[in-house]
């Protein structure tokens, strides 16, 4: 009985399937997916090496304070970073005393505990980087976790910080209804290919570089990378020197445990 | 199974022996998965995934209790919460990497696990019950699994529960009221997450238990091994300890390896970055996927693409869903071959392979794009999935003619007896 | 074992295989066993102060607004702290006390910072079973020596928080702090 209700269910399946095949292929057969300029000029982020990369990788703390100086300088108008808070800014190598003047610069909104009124105050290195309020429209992301929210994240944020550049000819000559509108910004490295956020990094020597570093473009860009890597994940180095000691241990149990094995089955299975 | 020959249990120590009298756990656990548990001698690595989805579970549960106790089943700090984790609770990154990561891992053991179980015939009498209570937990593992999903309330968290609420909404007639009582609202908000989070916790004990009655249900017919003949005399076991705790100790240290692989060096490998973006019910991200361990019965959902006379696309594909895993629950009255393991079994043999190319496809068609060829991919895929279920296996299971079989588990590891070996015996 | 010592024979002297292989496997169990070990030690440390409560384990206040005879309470590490700025009359009141007779033996000098005797910093935390004691904002009760007063179970302390009468043990707690100005306190 359930064998034969078995088969009719089967049949009704493989039909209803084989029916949306059919009609599938036959549709994609007669009116092929239109293009959009979307699918023809969207790039997918250019390589990007970090000295934090691979399995090996370490963050280079000199370049982390650079891109730490190009966050205050240039993203922290738009784009807030809450996750982070000053005094995870001791891992990039500043003291105390320089924490607690990069955090006394922020204006912090807290409730004060005795009188439950809700004040504004300098920060302090306890607190977390307070919220951007952005004048304009449109709500720019959070930077905590960046280049970890988008796929390939270092190199597309490096890639789209770099890759803004005039709608090519050839794209309009493709597709006409396709021009950037305004206030929108063209930038083949962006899902849509075109965004609200104006090219943030304009020039040469945008910000001044304490370590003599030459503040070209590129440079910042990556620097800010690697400091966005960062903030995505400050416990990284931890969690691979754990992971080294850990793994490395294991394989040496995992390899007790097998010679343990073989001895016990030995006389099982040598015959 | 208490084989004549097994071992017994007798305690030494006094302080032993009293127990034993009063509360005889150790006695339990000695016939359970001690020396007095005869396993056949000829079991392959594929049964020792068992023991490591046991592990997984325990894994999870451990894991999970501590991140419990940092995390905030509320909308407006939920993911803030998990954030915190990662950052300032000790080692709480990797409470957290070994929890998401050991739910695939989970999968990934159970998987083998089951698709071990379809080659090998142990669904069949007398081990139907170890089969029925297996698949039980299987879906229950998948509501566990979907609802800490939900948990980070990222955006994926969000519009995964938003989509799989959806698919009871395809019910007709009482889908709708159903969708708003299991999400307690209209959309995902903070009823639902409180409540996920509640059965999050809940539902690894209750998998636990039927994993209780799936292990008690084993030792019933004892284990069933890769010839799937049954176990005639003392020389075709081995005691569990040490013999299998040594096996599975060893695996589990490589499997440890992987794991932990994985958890630190790629934690993120398996997740998906539009996680990492916190739940915004205004916008949809582009690609909503589930955790690749749903894609199969994904790609199954979305496979139906029009309505067939009067049933909708959308109902005929959440039927399909659950039909895919609920057919498992009759596969030992479906297959009706006397001969358990497909080593045995030609025939069924290649069919097993074409349902293995059949779930590799689905696997990577639930993570795509729903687009072409993905969909097309995946009509066949399905269509397979079902036909091998429903149609082939209790066909081939009527006509097939099977290999010879060896005479016992022993002559299958050393060999028929030489005429000396008769003689000495005779 | 028997068996196991048979086939040993084979290999050499039967004692050394034997000895071997139970080597193994003890070194195996025992591997098993650190790395259990190694598991239960972050599963252990998660429960300690996190890093954000630790950052919050030093408290800077501006005691120049502070008046002699008044107090205020500030919050340290999520408990009430009480800072004092003493007049003359309860310091010499706080001196005049036979030290000897107190349950908690200390004099006033003991209990501040050299050069800045006027200022009596103290938890807020009665030593008895932990309740806030009154005294420290204004209009608040305090107690029959006019230092603090806790409602709980009726503990007075005097004007240098020293325990008098009730069931307290012991002084209120003078937290580690320094002043880093004349006005500021950095407590902890």
């Amino acid at each position: 009985m359930i064998r034969i209700l078995s088969l009719l269910v089967g049949a009704f399946f493989t039909v209803v399937l084989g029916y949306s095949f059919v009609r599938g292929a036959y549709t994609a057969a007669t009116e092929p997916a239109a293009l959009t300029a979307e699918k023809v000029f969207y790039k997918k982020p250019e390589p990007l090496h970090l000295p934090s990369d691979g399995m090996f990788g370490k963050f280079d703390r000199q370049q982390l304070q650079r891109g730490f100086q190009v966050y205050q300088e240039v993203c922290a108008a738009c784009h807030s970073l809450k996750h982070v808070a000053f005094r995870d800014l001791a891992a990039l190598g500043y003291n105390e005393a320089e924490i607690k003047a990069i955090a006394g610069k922020a204006t912090v909104s807290a409730k004060d505990p005795l009188t439950g009124e809700v004040k504004d105050r300098p920060g302090t290195a306890a607190d977390k980087f307070p919220p951007v309020v952005y004048a304009g429209l449109g709500v720019p992301p959070d930077l905590s976790l960046i280049t970890k929210a988008r796929p390939n994240g270092a190199a597309y944020v490096h890639s789209l910080l770099i890759g803004y550049q005039a709608q090519p000819a050839e794209l309009l000559k493709q597709f006409p209804d396709a021009k950037t509108g305004d206030g929108l910004h063209y930038n083949p490295y962006f899902k849509n290919l075109n965004l609200a956020m104006a090219p943030p990094l304009t020039g040469e020597g945008q910000v001044t570089y304490s370590d003599g570093t030459k503040a070209t473009v590129d440079q910042m860009s990556t620097d800010v990378t690697a400091f966005l890597v960062w903030t995505a994940e400050p416990t990284l180095e931890h969690r691979r020197q754990t992971g080294f000691w850990w793994i490395g241990f294991l394989i040496f149990a995992t390899v007790l445990g097998y010679m343990s094995y073989r001895n016990i089955w030995a006389e099982k299975k040598g015959h | 199974m208490s084989y004549p020959w097994a071992n017994e249990y007798k305690p030494s120590h006094p302080a032993m022996v009293w127990l034993d009298e009063r509360l005889p756990l150790p006695r339990l656990i000695y016939g359970a998965v001690g020396g007095g548990y005869e396993v056949p001698r000829n079991l392959n690595y594929f049964w020792n995934f068992g023991f490591l989805a046991g592990l997984c579970l325990m894994i999870q549960i451990v894991t999970g209790v501590v991140l419990a106790m940092h995390y905030a089943p509320n909308t407006l700090v939920a993911f803030d919460s998990t954030e915190h984790i990662m950052r300032d609770v000790n080692w709480g990154w990797l409470m957290r990497y070994a929890h998401a990561n050991g739910a695939s891992a989970f999968f990934v053991v159970v998987y083998i696990h089951i698709f071990r179980g379809f080659y090998f015939g142990s669904y069949k009498a007398p081990r139907e019950m170890i089969w029925l209570l297996g698949v039980v937990i299987f879906l229950l593992m998948m509501a566990t699994a979907f609802m800490g999903y939900v948990l980070p309330w990222g955006q994926m968290s969000f519009w995964g529960a938003q989509v799989i609420t959806g698919l009871f909404g395809a019910i007709p007639l009482v889908g709708e009221p159903i969708q708003h009582w299991l999400l307690g609202g209209f959309a995902p908000d903070n009823a639902a997450l409180n409540r996920f989070f509640s059965l999050h916790f809940l539902l690894p004990f209750v998998i636990l238990g039927v994993v209780i009655l799936h292990i008690w249900a084993l030792h019933i017919p004892g284990s069933s091994n890769p010839t799937g003949v049954e176990v005639k005399s003392e020389s075709d076991t081995v005691p569990f300890h040490p013999y299998y705790t040594a096996k599975d100790g060893w695996t589990v240290g490589l499997f440890m390896v992987i794991y932990s692989t994985v958890v630190f060096f790629a934690p993120n490998m398996l997740g998906h970055p539009d996680n990492y973006i916190p739940a915004n019910p205004m916008s949809t991200p582009a690609l909503i996927v589930p955790e690749w361990y749903f894609w199969p019965f994904y790609a199954i959902l979305r496979a139906f693409t029009f309505d067939f006379f009067f049933i909708p696309a959308k109902l005929m594909g959440v039927l399909a869903m659950f039909a895919a895993i609920l057919i498992w629950f009759l596969l030992p009255w479906l297959d009706r071959s006397p001969v358990r393991s497909a080593n045995y079994r030609p025939l069924y043999r290649k069919f097993f392979y074409a349902l293995v190319v059949a779930m590799v496809v689905l696997f990577w068609c639930g993570g795509a794009h729903a687009e072409e060829p993905y969909i097309m991919l995946s009509q066949l895929a399905t269509l397979y999935y079902f036909a091998h279920f429903l149609i082939i296996v209790p066909i081939v299971s009527s006509i097939e003619r099977p290999d010879p079989l060896p005479y016992s588990i022993t002559e299958s590891v050393l060999g028929p007896p030489t005429a000396l070996e008769s003689a000495a015996k005779a | 074992m028997a068996e196991n010592a048979d086939t040993a024979t084979l290999e050499g002297t039967p004692v050394e295989g034997v000895r071997r292989r139970d080597f193994i496997n003890i070194a195996a169990v025992s591997a098993a066993g650190v790395g259990g070990l190694a598991v239960v030690y972050p599963l252990i440390s998660q429960m300690s102060a996190s890093a954000d409560v630790l950052a919050q384990s030093s408290t800077e206040v501006d005691i120049s607004a502070i008046a002699p005879g008044q107090a205020i309470k500030a919050v340290f590490r999520k408990q009430p702290v009480f800072i004092r700025n003493l007049t003359p009359a309860e310091i010499e009141e706080a001196n005049k006390v036979d030290v000897g007779s107190l349950r908690d033996p200390q004099t006033l000098a003991e209990r501040t910072k050299e050069g800045h005797e006027n200022w009596l910093i103290t938890m807020g935390v009665c030593t008895h079973l932990g309740c806030v004691p009154q005294g420290a904002a204004e209009g608040e009760v305090k107690g029959e020596y006019g230092g603090y007063f806790c409602p709980c179970h009726g503990s007075h302390y005097d004007t240098a928080a020293r325990i008098r009468k009730g069931p307290a043990p012991t002084n209120l707690v003078v937290p580690d702090y320094a002043f880093t100005s004349d006005t500021v306190v950095k407590i902890g």
